[in-house]
Order: structure tokens, then C-alpha cells, then sequence
């Protein structure tokens, strides 16, 4: 089974996609361990929640900074606000979502599976009778879908806010035409649109963690090496994911009409 | 009680490498078997294959009527309920207290209530020898005490087989004695069948039953384990009797020249047979069989000294 270029990503994608399975078929096993859940999603709120504030408030304001210059030039400043929202909204609170969830959550995700594969815990949970998919990837996952979403609902907020500070008081915008241009182009769908994304990304990066950290191997040097290619993986992934459910959405839902 | 382990024409290999071939042995139902073997020749992988965490590419592992080796993800589960498994590092649950992890399996396998629960564990936990460090966690520990409670562990649901990998690594020539000792107590007392896969050679020649070397990708020789420490076969004889001279090199085996050179020195003298450790009641265990037994009903001298008072404080040293 001599590894090549092509069969060695078409066999790790392959096996990806076969643990995802798995994790599908397990996610409707009973007992559902709600405790590992509580625990999982508590502690993924914790190293997620401030420096998904800290980057999502610079995110809002860069959004501000060159849509304002922009649209100023267009002679449109009444329109700053919306843009803002609409940038917010659709695309930079996943994908500060997703990099806080892939960075943060996903590496802490990879190096605890890791460490527990090279130190046999795994093996000796599955000897136990005890499925590690059920009992530990399953209430991950879920965990970091909820707390995703969530997390995405945070930085749209801050981010809004952000770009409101910067706009009102740099860029000299009137506190009125930002608040009262909110609704001129984004509409409740794209707020759905952004949950969605952020529903997907979690799941994916609790996926991709979670397989890399329990397929490390090779002592400790192999835990480091699963964590950082859980977490480019998934950067990856998240990336390209973003940019269908992008590209569909925009095709599935007409743009608002002014 | 204790289940017998049927292993059939075991082959696994990873990647392009070979790890042995064609593996065919049976641990009787209730007996203590020892595998030996160099470092690197996959007795772990082995012991992995025993218990499905490995799928082999060829052969069959019965256990009960089940093949373990080619049955389903849901029998297999129902099947690991028999063993006990001790890893190499106790295999600890990390995020709880010592406590929690040998109450583990008694809490995901049975409807038994804390109060029971807390009787067994504690039970356990004495029979190791950790009475009064319950609530430690697994990091705070030395290697030993994970050791033994990762033994506390595999006993607490009974198992009708118990796979040991490396009891002895990192444990101080003391305690590997009592460890010994617990063994074969343990095996008169729950009757189960053992499988302990070590290097220490001199647990080897007194503790079990039988004995296996896995040598060169293939196992070697299986059986009792007076046929053997009585065994002149090269390559047994330099395992068993850790010495230099014999067909194993530093590095896997010997090549051609260097077994060349070789030829004319003759294998040094077998070294008596020790006595088998006995469990400390006196009561007999199942498998025990008196010493010499075999060597009389095949017909073998044993090298002289065997079975004699001196011989065996000597080599067993606890």
C-alpha cells in the first residue's frame, strides 16, 4: 500500500469522509451523554469568546473604514450603514467565527484526542465496550455547532457595533443615516444565511480535529503535527466551504430591491 | 470458568512491512500464558490483534464462536465485555481521579448503584495495593501505581480474559515480584485466562503456564513452559536464557557471517528449571500442573538442579 501524490489525499479524504459517516450514524445513539455536551460547550465558549470579541471589533471597523471611503466616492455616505450590515452579516461573522472555532476549539479538539491516542486512553475506552465516537466526537461536534452559532451571532453584533464607533466618529457619518440605512440592503434571510455557515463550519471543524487528533501517531511529536494539520485542514475547508454556500445563496435568494 | 483463545493462522503486516506470519496457538481456557519475543517484533500488535483494535490481513482470532478478527463492529463490542485489558501505561483516563476510573466500566456496563460500585472499586484498588489514593489523578502518579490501577481496572467487571502488555516495564525488581504473585493469585481465584506479553525473563521462567516467542516475523515455538526452559532449541534457548551467543543479533537477526562465526561455540548449558510460583494460599490453580510433570511424560531430563529448593530461590529471587 505504498503511499503516492495522489492516493495519499485521496486516502486521507476518503477516510475523513468515512469518520464523518460515523459520526452521523453516532450522533443518533442512545445514551446521549449530555454531560461530556455541557462540559464540551462551556469549554469551547471559553477560548473562543474574548478573541472572537477582540476580532471581530478591528473586522467591523476595516469593513467600515473601506466600504465608507468607497461609498463616499459614489457620493452614496447614507448607504454605509447597510453595506456594512451586509458585509458583517454575510460573510466576515462566519469567517471569524469560523477562524476562532478552527483555531481555537479545533486545535484544543485535535491535541486532547491526540494525547489521549498516544497514551492509549482511546484504545482502552473501545476495550471497555465503549464507542469513542459516541462518547466523545458526538458531544464535541454538537458542541461546537451550538457554540458556532452563537459565536457568530457575537461577532455580527460587535462587529455592527464597530463599524458604527468607527463610522460615526472617524469617518464622520451621522449617527442617523447608519442606523436608518440598516435594512436597505440586508434582509433576514442573509442573518440565516450567516447561521447556517456557521452551523457547517463548526461541524466541520469538529470533524477534521477530531479525526486528526485520534489518528496521531508516532509519540508526542505526532500530537503536535495532527493539531497543526487539523488546523490548516480545516482552515482550508472552511474557506472553500464559505465560498459555495456563498455562491448559492447569492443564486437561491433574490437581492433586495430598492 | 475462563474462555479458551483460539488463534488461527494470524497474518498482519503494515504497509509493505511484515510484523509475523501465519500465527497459530491457543490459550487454553483458565492457564497463564507468557509471549516473548525481542523488541520490535509486534507482541503488542499482537495483543491489539486479540481484542480488534487491529484488524490482521489473514487468520482468525475464536473466541466463544465468534472471530473476532472478521466479526462485527456490534459483536465485537458485546465480546470485549470478557477481557480485561492492561496497557503498557495503565491507559488512564486522564480528566479523572483514579476513583473514577476503575469505577468506569461498572458504571457504563452495569445498573449497580454508587454504594455497590464504591464496595468493588475499593475492593480492587486494595487487591493492587492503592488503598488511600482514590482521589489522585493519573498525572500525579508514578508509572507503577498506573499500572496497577490500570490493573484495578481490568478486574473490576470480572473478565474472563485478562491481557497484560508489559506488567514489569518500569516496575523495581520488588514489585514486579508482588505483581507476579498478584497474577497467579489472581488466577486461582477468578480463573481466568491470562495472556502477559513481556521481556522479563525472569517472570518468564516462573510465572506461567505456557510460553510463546514471537521471533523473526513468525512465532517461534508454543507450549508448556517446562518444554520451553528444557528447550535446545537456538533460538528459545538464547531468549529464555538471555544470552549473546544464538541466532538473534542486536539489530533483529544475525546475518550469515556473523552466525558463521558462530558455529563452533556451542550454546552454553541450560540453566536449571525454577519452581512456578504458587498462589499464596496454597490452594492449587486450575492450571497447575506439578513440577516436572511434563518433562516425565515426554520424556525430557531436565538440566540438572531443575525442580530443587536451591534452584529456585536462586533464579526467582522473590
Amino acid at each position: 500500500m505504498a503511499t503516492n501524490v495522489i492516493t495519499g489525499p485521496a486516502r486521507v479524504s476518503g477516510n475523513l469522509f468515512a469518520f464523518m459517516l460515523d459520526v452521523l450514524v453516532a450522533l443518533f445513539k442512545r445514551p446521549f451523554q449530555i454531560r461530556e455536551f455541557l462540559i464540551q460547550a462551556w469549554f469551547i465558549v471559553k477560548v473562543t469568546i474574548i478573541p472572537t470579541a477582540f476580532v471581530s471589533i478591528p473586522f467591523g471597523a476595516v469593513i467600515a473604514l473601506q466600504v465608507g471611503g468607497l461609498i463616499k466616492q459614489f457620493g452614496a455616505q447614507s448607504f454605509t450603514g447597510s453595506a456594512a450590515v451586509l458585509a458583517v452579516v454575510r460573510e466576515a461573522g462566519p469567517i471569524a467565527c469560523a477562524l476562532l472555532i478552527a483555531g481555537a476549539a479545533g486545535s484544543a479538539i485535535a491535541a486532547d484526542f491526540g494525547a489521549r491516542k498516544i497514551r492509549e486512553e482511546l484504545d482502552a475506552m473501545m476495550v471497555l465496550g465503549i464507542d469513542p465516537i459516541q462518547r466523545l466526537v458526538v458531544p464535541r461536534v454538537l458542541a461546537c455547532m451550538l457554540v458556532a452559532v452563537f459565536l457568530n451571532g457575537m461577532v455580527t453584533i460587535v462587529g455592527v457595533a464597530g463599524g458604527y464607533v468607527f463610522n460615526v466618529i472617524l469617518q464622520d457619518g451621522t449617527p442617523g443615516a447608519y442606523l436608518s440605512s440598516f435594512t436597505a440592503l440586508a434582509q433576514l434571510p442573509d442573518m440565516y444565511q450567516g447561521m447556517v455557515k456557521a452551523l457547517v463550519f463548526g461541524f466541520i471543524a469538529a470533524i477534521v480535529a477530531a479525526y486528526k487528533g485520534m489518528n496521531a501517531k508516532g509519540g508526542p511529536k505526532g500530537v503536535g503535527d495532527a493539531v497543526n494539520e487539523a488546523v490548516v485542514i480545516t482552515f482550508t475547508l472552511l474557506f472553500v466551504v464559505n465560498f459555495f454556500i456563498s455562491a448559492i445563496y447569492i443564486q437561491l435568494v433574490p437581492p433586495k430591491g430598492m | 470458568m475462563g474462555v479458551e483463545v483460539r488463534v488461527e493462522g494470524l497474518t498482519k503486516s503494515f504497509g509493505s512491512q511484515l510484523i509475523w506470519n501465519d500465527v497459530t496457538l491457543t490459550l487454553p481456557a483458565g492457564e497463564v500464558s507468557v509471549m516473548l519475543g525481542p523488541s520490535g517484533t509486534g507482541k503488542s500488535v499482537f495483543l491489539k490483534t486479540l481484542i480488534g483494535l487491529i484488524k490482521p490481513e489473514k487468520g482468525h482470532v475464536w473466541i466463544e464462536g465468534v472471530d473476532i478478527a472478521n466479526c462485527s463492529e456490534k459483536q465485537l463490542y458485546e465480546i470485549r465485555k470478557l477481557f480485561g485489558v492492561l496497557f503498557q501505561d495503565g491507559a488512564m483516563f486522564g480528566s479523572m481521579d483514579l476513583y473514577d476510573n476503575v469505577a468506569f466500566p461498572l458504571r457504563e456496563h452495569t445498573r449497580k448503584s454508587e454504594s455497590e460500585i464504591k464496595q468493588i472499586v475499593m475492593d480492587k484498588m486494595e487487591l493492587v495495593g492503592l488503598a488511600g489514593a482514590e482521589n489522585k489523578l493519573p498525572g500525579e502518579i508514578s508509572g507503577g501505581m498506573r499500572k496497577r490501577a490500570g490493573l484495578a481496572r481490568a478486574l473490576v467487571l470480572d473478565p474472563e480474559i485478562l491481557l497484560i502488555d508489559e506488567p514489569d516495564s518500569g516496575l523495581d525488581p520488588v514489585r514486579t515480584a508482588y505483581i507476579n504473585q498478584l497474577f497467579i493469585d489472581l488466577n486461582a481465584q477468578i480463573d481466568a485466562t491470562f495472556l502477559i506479553v513481556t521481556h522479563d525473563i525472569n517472570s518468564t521462567r516462573t510465572v506461567p503456564d505456557n510460553i510463546g516467542l514471537l521471533y523473526h516475523k513468525h512465532l517461534a515455538m508454543f507450549g508448556p513452559r517446562e518444554m520451553l526452559l528444557t528447550s535446545t532449541e537456538p533460538v528459545v534457548a538464547q531468549f529464555l536464557n538471555a544470552q549473546r551467543v544464538g541466532p538473534i543479533g542486536m539489530s533483529e537477526e544475525k546475518d550469515a557471517d556473523e552466525l558463521a562465526a558462530e558455529a563452533d561455540i556451542e550454546m552454553p548449558p541450560l540453566p536449571p528449571v525454577p519452581f512456578q510460583i504458587e498462589p499464596s494460599n496454597g490452594m492449587p490453580r486450575r492450571g497447575q500442573r506439578e513440577p516436572g510433570a511434563w518433562c516425565r511424560e515426554n520424556g525430557v531430563t531436565p538440566p540438572p538442579g531443575s525442580f530443587e529448593k536451591a534452584a529456585a530461590t536462586a533464579v526467582v529471587g522473590g
